[in-house]
């Protein structure tokens, strides 16, 4: 299936039989992902039509333009971006048939339970542990940022089950179901006053082997699966000039002569010269993909996107001056989905501070980029070989 | 949007340009060569011109050329670039020739086009290098050259490049009806040309004096002003794709010199600090392709964000391409202060390009204006 011609014909088909007008919404979402139109890449079955990625556009488009409703990918990022291709990859038939349809439609939005107090930058060192009990696994302990706990029905999670392993080793990958007992989810109020992330306490929790993912002991290599994933998630997409945040601050620019110095000027232009190039970049690594030529580019995305980020959202407070030193609104919420441009400038001053954090640090990213695209030699590591519970910790 | 990638013929391009500067122009004779009264080898500047045929890409198949585009020239200027090579290919087959194709129909203009296209003969644009684009007209328009009733001018010229290999000049000259440009015979009586030692050793400059010299009128001004401006502009958005290459060479060498070089008991490039400086630089490497491409593609074009497109690029190729031989120097330590070592050469051509058809700092000026990002009204 690698005729854009068939595929819009069979996306008017769908719009033929399911009026999105007159459709349930849950309905017409159900309908797309039987048709394969879901996400076109995947195999017959799954939502797709084994076609390439780049057709997805076509899809996308005749939708659109009918006025078809999406499935309200923001509330279910990790879910679409993450849990998806790892179950698709690693899970077994039984899995697959059972997560990824309600996973789509949004029905089940999923969190993703990898980092802990403990293991951040470095999540090999997790100290979460699942214990074989017959069937099932017996999982003890805690994790942090989690976005979507607070709504999510089902979990990707990585566990410790063999500590005797160096600690690359001896982990296993599972998909835990939040509803269970044990599984505690309490807010983790952050720098914006929002609590957009949790803290998830396990407890006894018990996950059925039927929902482990993969073999065991082979956790971290499908994790790299998982966090690859996130990568491409989070860059990629097309966009006008003057998207996100610099369209913010020049916007404020443009609105508020009597604010401009002289200063602030020459470090718009750079900023705005910054975005530009960054979106070029971007499309630039589309026409790539599209052409079937893959570049190392998108290492580089998250990293641009954050340095410019936190440029711009830096700016536009200064540049707010008086109104620089007021914030919107402090009170803590629990918002459904991440909103990085959203409310006012303070808020998204210190929400862009997460953008070199959250995904994989800029300075992770930066040795991916020294080493797997530079073929720089790797960092001296005193912890490869030795056994995890010996580590200090 | 226009196309960001390499067509093949492109990437075939680009392999015979390498080929033909690895063999003929490598750092050893680049640097014996640029001290002398003669830093361009002009067998290669004619192989390279005539043989590979890069004078005449962009020049349409009725004037003589390969009618190809800018896009392609962009590709050569990469490889010249990342060699560090001294040719005349900027002042010619870019300024001199842009601003000729824009004067098409001029029967003089044509050919001359089609002289310097086959590598025939070789020309230069008599601007000082540091011309930016997007100068308002009239004000814009050199003055410092006049022409009298009889055609002849007068009048000196400042830091203009590839003057050394040229045959003749496009001297932009104000005449009583106003702004005209000009072809100056390199060999004309009352012609001066003095070298300057230049900050780029591989590019060198020259001042001209003219006093009463015989000049041929190409155009007047209807048409001499925009193919001046559009030469500028041409030249300043394809010198992005020059700075890209050299960047790219520098980022190379320094990689391939950290995963060699030991100390401390460890390869260099094993050293976090390092590694990070390097993925930033890669970084901004990887953003100058992307711009550099946009800007060739949309002079190419003839679309309208060319001007934006122009001041992205010359901005952003500009400083990385400073950034990138700095660091190149830095990293390389001792030995990348020495005049052995190629590096400096390329600090030099960076910092020579960084000023070149505009500063960065002046093309963000100008994006200013055409983005609408006003400056701050005057205080009172």
């Amino acid at each position: 299936m690698t005729d854009p011609d068939e595929l819009r014909r069979r996306t008017r088909a769908l719009l033929d039989a399911h009026d999105p007008t007159g459709t349930d919404r849950l309905d017409f979402l159900r309908a797309r992902y039987d048709a394969g139109l879901a996400w076109v890449h995947f195999p017959h079955g799954h939502g797709g039509l084994g076609a390439p990625r780049a057709l997805q556009a076509v899809v996308d488009t005749e939708l659109a333009a009918a006025g078809a409703p999406d499935n309200d990918p923001g509330r279910n990022g990790i879910g679409l971006g993450m849990a998806a291709p790892t179950i698709l990859r690693y899970g077994t038939e039984e899995q697959k048939e059972r997560f990824l349809r309600p996973l789509w439609t949004g029905e089940e939005v999923w969190c993703q339970l990898f980092s802990e107090p403990g293991a951040g930058s470095d999540l090999a060192a997790l100290a979460t542990r699942a214990v074989r009990d017959g069937d099932t696994w017996v999982v003890d302990g805690q994790k942090v940022w989690t976005s979507s706990a607070h709504n999510a029905r089902w979990a990707i999670l990585i566990a410790r089950t063999d500590p005797d392993l160096p600690k690359h080793r001896g982990i296993t990958y599972f998909v835990c179901d939040m509803t269970d007992p044990g599984v505690e989810v309490r807010p983790l109020r952050q720098i914006t006053g929002e609590a957009e992330f949790n803290e998830v306490f396990l407890t006894g929790v018990r996950v059925p082997d039927a929902h482990r993912l993969g073999g065991v002991g082979e956790g971290w290599k499908i994790a790299q699966t998982t966090l690859n994933n996130e990568r491409v998630a989070i860059g990629g997409q097309r966009a006008p000039r003057e998207a996100g945040m610099v369209g913010k601050v020049a916007t404020t620019w443009r609105e508020r002569p009597e604010l401009r110095t002289h200063g602030l000027h020459r470090r718009l232009l750079s900023g705005w010269v910054g975005a530009e190039v960054a979106r070029l970049t971007g499309e630039r690594l589309r026409q790539q993909l599209t052409a079937g030529h893959p570049g190392p580019e998108g290492a580089g995305t998250k990293l641009a996107f954050a340095r410019l980020a936190q440029e711009l959202s830096g700016l536009e407070v200064e540049l707010l001056g008086e109104e620089g030193l007021s914030y919107d609104d402090w009170s803590m919420r629990r918002p459904e989905t991440v909103d990085f441009t959203g409310r006012e400038a303070g808020y998204r001053y210190l929400r862009a501070k997460g953008n070199s954090i959250e995904g994989g640090t800029s300075e992770i990213l930066r040795n991916i980029i020294a080493e797997r695209v530079l073929g720089l030699p790797a960092e001296a590591r005193t912890d490869k070989d030795v056994p995890w519970k010996e580590l200090a910790r | 949007m226009t196309d960001l990638l390499y067509s093949e013929i492109e990437e075939e391009l680009r392999s015979s340009v390498r080929a033909l500067l690895a063999d003929r122009s490598p750092h050893q004779a680049v640097l014996a060569r640029c001290e002398t009264a003669e830093p361009y080898d002009r067998k290669l500047w004619r192989t390279l011109a005539r043989d590979l045929g890069a004078a005449s890409l962009a020049v349409p198949e009725e004037t003589g050329g390969a009618g190809a585009s800018v896009r392609e020239v962009a590709v050569v200027l990469e490889e010249l670039g990342r060699a560090a090579a001294p040719t005349p290919y900027l002042g010619s087959s870019v300024l001199a020739g842009t601003a000729l194709l824009a004067l098409s129909g001029d029967e003089g203009a044509d050919e001359l086009l089609a002289a310097l296209a086959s590598g025939e003969r070789t020309a230069t644009l008599a601007v000082p290098l540091s011309t930016a684009p997007g100068t308002p007209r009239g004000a814009g328009f050199p003055a410092a050259v006049r022409a009298d009733s009889a055609g002849t001018l007068t009048g000196t010229v400042t830091s203009v490049a590839d003057v050394g290999t040229a045959d003749v000049l496009l001297v932009p000259a104000e005449g009583r009806d106003g702004p005209g440009l000009y072809a100056v015979e390199i060999s004309a009586a009352a012609l001066t040309v003095a070298p300057r030692t230049s900050l780029d050793l591989t590019r060198p400059l020259f001042d001209i004096a003219l006093t009463g010299t015989a000049a041929r009128r190409l155009a007047g001004p209807d048409r001499a002003p925009a193919a001046l401006e559009r030469a500028v502009l041409t030249g300043a958005g394809l010198l992005a794709s020059e700075q890209l290459g050299l960047a790219e060479w520098c980022l190379e060498s320094t990689v391939a010199y950290l995963r060699e070089r030991r100390q401390f008991g460890r390869t260099l490039g094993s050293f976090q600090a390092l590694k990070h400086r390097l993925a930033d630089l890669w970084l901004d490497v990887v953003g100058a392709r992307a711009a550099a491409r946009y800007a060739a593609g949309t002079l190419a074009d003839g679309d309208p964000d060319a001007p934006v497109a122009v001041a992205v690029a010359a901005s952003h190729c500009g400083d990385l391409a400073v950034r990138a031989a700095e660091e190149c120097v830095q990293l390389h330590g001792g030995i990348g202060m020495t005049w052995e070592h190629p590096a400096h050469l390329y600090l030099k051509r960076a910092k020579a390009d960084q000023i070149a058809l505009g500063t960065p700092d002046r093309h963000r000026t100008a994006l200013a204006g055409l983005v609408d990002l006003p400056e701050p009204a005057p205080t009172a």
